[in-house]
């Protein structure tokens, strides 16, 4: 109830003052304070549009060496931080301040983000948390991903710096419009877990690429080829925590980002996309896209007001709720006409695509099956891009009362009139019987 | 005490000070039957008992909470989630309401009585209203004073008590009361032709139907009863009236208590009371065309009607055959069919014969319930041949009927007690009032008897004292004076069966008591000794039944004891586990285990469960039995679908508790791979055995109540071999982690183990394997004096966690102490 109360009073304030709205930081998903691990401080200069466009964005970023020995993500076991970046490849056994594999999944299972780049050297600290993650880095620590025709020309003659263009169509990730230029990009390359639904590939290799150790003769195929090289790919954990890994670091560098393209094989040159889809793929995963919230759940009779404690079988209902959507500022109404309630109970009873007017009002109404039983009414929203909604609320429902059903049944009157002329007939007999001489 | 007491008034015969004296014979025998059942109460504490009371409990409260209509309308969405109880159309309401109004009745006055109270005391009350009604029942058949006996003998009979005694609040409670009262005032009516208790009968009917399912053996007993005496030319109106208005009034009413509805008039159990109905009216209908037809008229009638009505009625039959052979099961209910052939069950439905109450009983189980009265039963069987009147061919029938229900299901050995009872009554005080009229003869008349019958009874009574050899000497002299007896009433038989009036079976004998004696007199002697014996027998089953009612059948089984060399250990985990989960689970927690314990969970942890001991829907049942026979993954995975976020067993294998789950466990299986066929009995048992040692199967080793019951336990055992007390062996499978499943309460005794579902990954792993794993070190395979420190240590630790004592710097002295303080046995 209280709860509920909350998010009316604060639906008011979303909707009738805007301009408030950035004060209610206890409501606001996106990240905050982040913490950017380097191996190298040289980092910081050679990645720098990057950073600038986090902290020009509003982030409070706090830069330390990846093994400084004063390393902490928590203190009193409150988390100092709200996304981790980890931009240290390299580092070996575990970061400083004993952080290990363990410590951030921790800080991920406890939803907070985390951007995770790779490069040609990758540690088996980096190669475990991306496989924790469902993403396998290719376990040959030599190999990077070689592209002998989609290949920047700019690059070495081993054909290592390739050009990624397929990329996921999704506004909510990539932003509207998404990244036309192509992508430069130089590192290993990485499969995801095909039975995972929690991992969607960015960008992935042209079908002519492989990952192999670059300048060596192969005595067996790769382990992985063409297409099913992912190169960037988003894991969003069912917690809605979000997770960038890159099999490059030099995809965020200021060099790429500023570096012209000429494909091998074309003429023409084109600005990279790296800056496009670094900062796009940052809004993302710090919370500033496709992320939805859903309050006021509400069901009642028709007619009534009030959520009873307990619906009748055929009884007539009404069910809404409200669904919003951040958009980094504000919350705004979600629109959307594929939100569908089911009326559950071990197999859904009704499934109803929701309607909605929108101002994020999302309602529907149906008769409650001729079946009685504890229903739960449960929403599982999964889309693309967007956190997933799973929204579950237990009604039972009960057969009718002993005053319920009808009282005289047409089909039932020859039997009404059997009974009442027997009763007439014993009693007239009874006299007879009785006094008649 | 009763022996004596009950034996004078039936000796002492008409008069104020007789009648004053039975009156005060029956408040003590009251007394008794109530004070006999309070043992629990003050062994243990004034609880409810075991697993269905705890339900009646949970729906008086209810009733007293809500109100009548509301209890009728209820539908509780706490059990069989999510499917849902209708409570109000699927229980029967007699016990609840009778406890409920004698909640209601003590507050009306001022009591200030709990709910649970009445609850506890309601079956001893009803138990002193049983010894009654035995005693009313009785005096129809027989008089006074087998009344009295039959009364003081059910009174306390070990079999009644041990459904009875205070805190087992359940149907049979108040169900053999209804059931003895019913055939009580079937006799009244049958003996007085009075229509008044007719009405009475069918209204005692609808109580019993309130009350009990076991109410179909009224509707089926009485009718055998009734076509009994149409075809041994026994029919009278009073016969007529007897059973007319109880077919009819009684399955109007039956039809007006929810659970029981149109099954009154649907199911095969009530086609006979329908059938035998017919019959009645045809022969009354025989006997009145008789009476004012000449014969000759009457044979041409009879001959016309015969031909066309045999036509009619095998095109009835014809019909009804056809109807009822639509149906599988034949119109009968499953536990009915398991009476009717005891194969049934155990080869068609696991879920009845897995139920202890449901099996066959053994004979050492009829000596221990009904004792002495076992010997005694046949002599009144004789006893009420002579001379053999309508009520008492009814009794003979109503044993005969119970021995055979009894030996069917071990539970029905209820039903079998009050008939017991009352032909063990009957026998007693037919010896005791030959004897003792005897020794009173003697006394008056000292003249010698006549010779023969003298020697057998010096012989039989002096050859021994045993007890079962002093009850073949009685009968032997009961047979004796029996047969006798029996010459008499054959002599009598038509004189009396040419009378019309009403005469009660107790006139006749007070009448023939005069004639009998100078027939009958045994010798002084002899009858002297047989008195004594018989006083002997009774004494021991007097001792036998105190015995019973206090150590046998008092325990509550949800407070368990032992006793030691050092004293009384109380085993008190399961509700130690309800509190827990009521205090630490959400409120709308779903919980699961075996259906065992549904009642008691939703009872006393107020949690949602999902099956329990209303076992109506297989399905349900099998899918959880499925899920404790299955691997841990596939088992969190058909957890997850129901919802459930606990799941608990019972383990005895500390403590020695053997009735705990894994001994279970194999009608889990049985009764999961009855509907899920993938489920097999065999993948569990090596070479036909059950086992869980290291020989066990790996379905069996990996099956979830397999992992449930033996997580640690290895590890908690005095030297981490993990030997199992119950199963008398060392486990096979010693150390595992759970992967889906965690740990979160074990009690004292390790008896309830209580698991909280794991919820679902919240990243999916790659495939990769893990290169950088922490090293373990296993200090036991390197070292192996120290495995017995780490042993000692965790279980030390296990036990300080238990214990609630802080494990901090133990060292090793203040360990062993500890040790051997916790272990000295």
């Amino acid at each position: 109830m209280a709860s509920s109360t909350r998010s009316q009073a604060l639906l008011l304030l979303v909707v009738l003052l805007p301009a408030l709205v950035a004060a209610f930081s206890e409501d606001n998903p996106t990240d905050q304070r982040v913490l950017v691990l380097l191996e190298d401080l040289a980092l910081k200069s050679s990645h720098s549009i990057f950073f600038k466009s986090l902290s020009s964005r509003g982030y409070e970023l706090d830069f330390k060496l990846a093994d400084d020995t004063k390393l902490a993500l928590q203190r009193y076991g409150e988390y100092l931080y709200d996304a981790l970046i980890l931009f240290a490849p390299s580092v070996e056994g575990h970061l400083g301040g004993n952080l290990d594999v363990a410590a951030i999944l921790d800080f991920v299972d406890s939803g907070h983000d985390l951007i995770l780049a790779a490069d040609t050297h990758t540690s088996d600290l980096i190669r475990d948390i991306a496989t924790e993650c469902g993403v396998d880095f290719d376990e040959d620590t030599e190999a990077v991903v070689i592209d002998h025709i989609n290949f920047a020309i700019e690059g070495e003659s081993d054909h290592s710096l390739i050009i990624g263009d397929k990329l996921v169509e999704s506004d909510v990730i990539l932003g509207k419009g998404g990244v036309k230029d192509p992508v430069l990009f130089r590192g290993i390359g990485h499969s995801v877990n095909p039975a995972s639904d929690l991992v969607v590939t960015v960008l992935s290799a042209s079908p002519s690429a492989f990952s192999a150790p670059p300048n060596a003769v192969l005595k067996s195929p790769p382990a992985l080829t063409g297409t099913s090289i992912s190169l960037v790919s988003l894991v969003q954990a069912r917690n809605n925590a979000r997770i960038l890994v890159s099999g490059s670091l030099d995809l965020f560098s200021d060099k790429f980002f500023k570096s012209s393209v000429q494909k091998f094989g074309s003429s023409s040159r084109s600005g990279s996309g790296n800056e496009k889809l670094a900062v796009e793929l940052s809004k993302w995963t710090f919370h500033e896209r496709g992320h939805l919230k859903a309050v006021n759940v509400n069901h009642h009779k028709v007619g009534e007001k009030d959520e009873p404690s307990m619906y009748r079988i055929t009884d007539n209902l009404e069910y809404s709720l409200e669904i919003y959507e951040w958009t980094g500022k504000a919350w705004k109404p979600y629109q959307a006409d594929d939100v569908q309630v089911q009326f559950y109970m071990m197999s859904p009873y009704v499934l109803k695509t929701l309607d909605h007017n929108g101002k994020g009002l999302f309602y529907t109404s149906f008769q409650v099956p001729d079946v009685y039983g504890v229903f739960q009414f449960k929403v599982e929203y999964r889309r693309l891009g967007y956190t997933s909604l799973t929204l579950s609320k237990q009604i039972p429902v009960r057969p009718f009362r002993h005053n319920e059903y009808e009282r005289f049944i047409k089909a039932a009157y020859p039997y009404y009139g059997g009974a009442f002329s027997m009763m007439t007939g014993f009693f007239i007999f009874g006299i007879v019987f009785l006094y008649h001489k | 005490m009763t022996a004596a007491e009950v034996a004078s008034p039936s000796s002492g015969r008409g008069g104020a000070f007789a009648s004053i004296l039975s009156i005060g014979t029956l408040l003590l025998i009251g007394i008794l039957a109530f004070s006999i059942r309070l043992f629990s109460v003050i062994k243990y504490e004034s609880v409810i008992h075991e697993f269905d009371p705890y339900f009646n409990y949970r729906v008086t409260q209810y009733l007293s909470k809500a109100g009548i209509y509301e209890f009728w309308n209820w539908f509780d969405d706490r059990t069989w989630y999510p499917l849902g109880r209708v409570i109000g159309g699927t229980v029967y309401p007699g016990l609840t309401l009778t406890a409920g109004t004698m909640w209601w009745v003590a507050n009306a006055l001022n009591i200030p009585l709990s709910v649970e109270t009445a609850c506890v005391f309601t079956a001893p009350v009803f138990s002193a209203f049983a010894a009654w009604s035995t005693y009313a029942l009785t005096k129809e058949v027989k008089g006074i004073g087998a009344g009295l006996t039959a009364a003081a003998l059910i009174a306390m009979v070990p079999s009644y008590i041990s459904r009875s005694v205070a805190g087992s609040y359940d149907n049979e409670g108040v169900a053999i009361f209804a059931l003895v009262f019913t055939f009580y005032l079937y006799l009244k009516t049958l003996n007085t032709g009075s229509l008044f208790y007719a009405t009475l009968n069918a209204l005692a009917y609808f109580y019993m139907v309130c009350s009990w399912g076991g109410y179909t053996f009224i509707i089926n007993l009485i009718p055998m009863h009734v076509l009994l005496c149409i075809v041994t030319g026994r029919y009278s109106s009073r016969l007529y009236i007897a059973y007319s208005p109880l077919v009819i009034l009684g399955t109007l009413l039956a039809a007006l208590v929810p659970v029981v509805g149109f099954n009154a008039v649907m199911t095969s159990e009530h086609f006979a009371s329908f059938l035998v109905f017919v019959i009645l009216q045809v022969v009354a209908i025989v006997y009145y065309t008789k009476r004012i037809l000449t014969p000759k008229a009457f044979r041409v009638a009879v001959a016309v009607v015969l031909t066309v009505g045999t036509i009619v009625a095998l095109t009835l039959i014809a019909v009804l055959i056809a109807l009822v052979a639509t149906s599988p099961t034949k119109g009968w209910s499953g536990r009915s069919l398991s009476l009717l052939d005891p194969t049934y069950a155990s080869k068609y439905i696991p879920i009845i014969a897995s139920v202890s109450e449901h099996q066959p009983p053994t004979w050492p189980s009829y000596f221990m319930d009904i004792n002495i009265l076992a010997f005694l039963v046949p002599a009144g069987v004789i006893a009420c041949f002579l001379p053999l009147s309508d009520s008492s061919t009814f009794v003979v029938l109503y044993l005969v009927t119970a021995v055979y229900f009894s030996g069917v299901m071990v539970r029905l050995m209820l039903v079998f007690a009050p008939a017991a009872c009352i032909m063990s009554g009957i026998a007693l005080s037919e010896a005791f009032g030959t004897l003792t009229l005897s020794v009173k003869y003697q006394i008056e008349l000292p003249d010698p008897p006549t010779g023969p019958v003298a020697p057998v009874d010096q012989t039989a009574a002096g050859a021994t004292s045993e007890t079962s050899a002093s009850a073949t000497a009685a009968d032997l002299a009961k047979d004796k004076s029996v047969s006798e007896k029996g010459k008499e009433t054959l002599r009598e038989r038509p004189k009396r069966s040419r009378k019309k009036e009403k005469e009660s079976a107790e006139k006749s004998v007070v009448k023939k008591a005069p004639k009998k004696k100078a027939s009958k007199v045994l010798p002084f002697e002899a009858s002297a000794v047989a008195i004594v014996l018989l006083l002997l027998l009774v004494s021991f089953y007097v001792i036998h039944c105190v015995w019973a009612a206090a150590e046998a059948y008092s325990a509550p089984s949800i407070v368990l004891t032992s006793h030691t060399a050092d004293g009384m250990h109380v085993f008190d985990d399961f509700r130690e586990a309800y509190a827990w989960l009521s205090h630490n689970t959400e409120e709308n927690d779903k919980v699961a285990s075996w259906w065992d314990y549904g009642y008691q969970t939703t009872a006393m942890a107020n949690r949602t469960v999902i099956v329990d001991n209303n076992t109506w829907n297989n399905t349900h049942i099998a899918t959880v039995g499925m899920a404790m026979s299955s691997p841990e993954r596939q088992a969190w995975e058909i957890y997850q679908t129901l919802d459930v976020k606990y799941v608990f067993v019972i383990f005895g294998g500390l403590v020695g508790y053997p009735s705990d789950d894994i001994n279970k466990f194999l009608w889990m299986v049985r009764i999961g791979g009855g509907v899920f066929p993938h489920i097999k009995e065999a993948d569990y048992l090596r070479d036909g055995q059950y086992r869980i040692d290291a020989q066990a199967t790996p379905t069996m080793l990996n099956s979830l109540m397999y992992k449930l019951s033996y997580y640690r336990f290895a590890e908690a055992t005095m030297d981490g071999k993990g030997y199992d007390r119950v199963r008398r062996t060392e486990i096979g499978k010693k150390s595992f982690k759970l992967t889906h499943f965690e740990e979160v309460f074990t009690t004292h005794h390790w008896m309830v183990r209580i698991y909280k579902l794991k919820p679902p990954k919240n990243r999916f792993r790659g495939k990769n394997k893990r290169r950088t794993k922490p090293m373990i070190t296993d200090r036991r395979n390197e070292d192996p004096p120290y495995l017995w420190l780490t042993t000692l240590y965790r279980s030390v630790e296990v036990k300080c966690y238990l214990a609630k004592v802080p494990f901090g710097d133990v060292d090793g002295r203040q360990l062993e102490s500890f040790w051997r303080h916790k272990y000295r046995n």
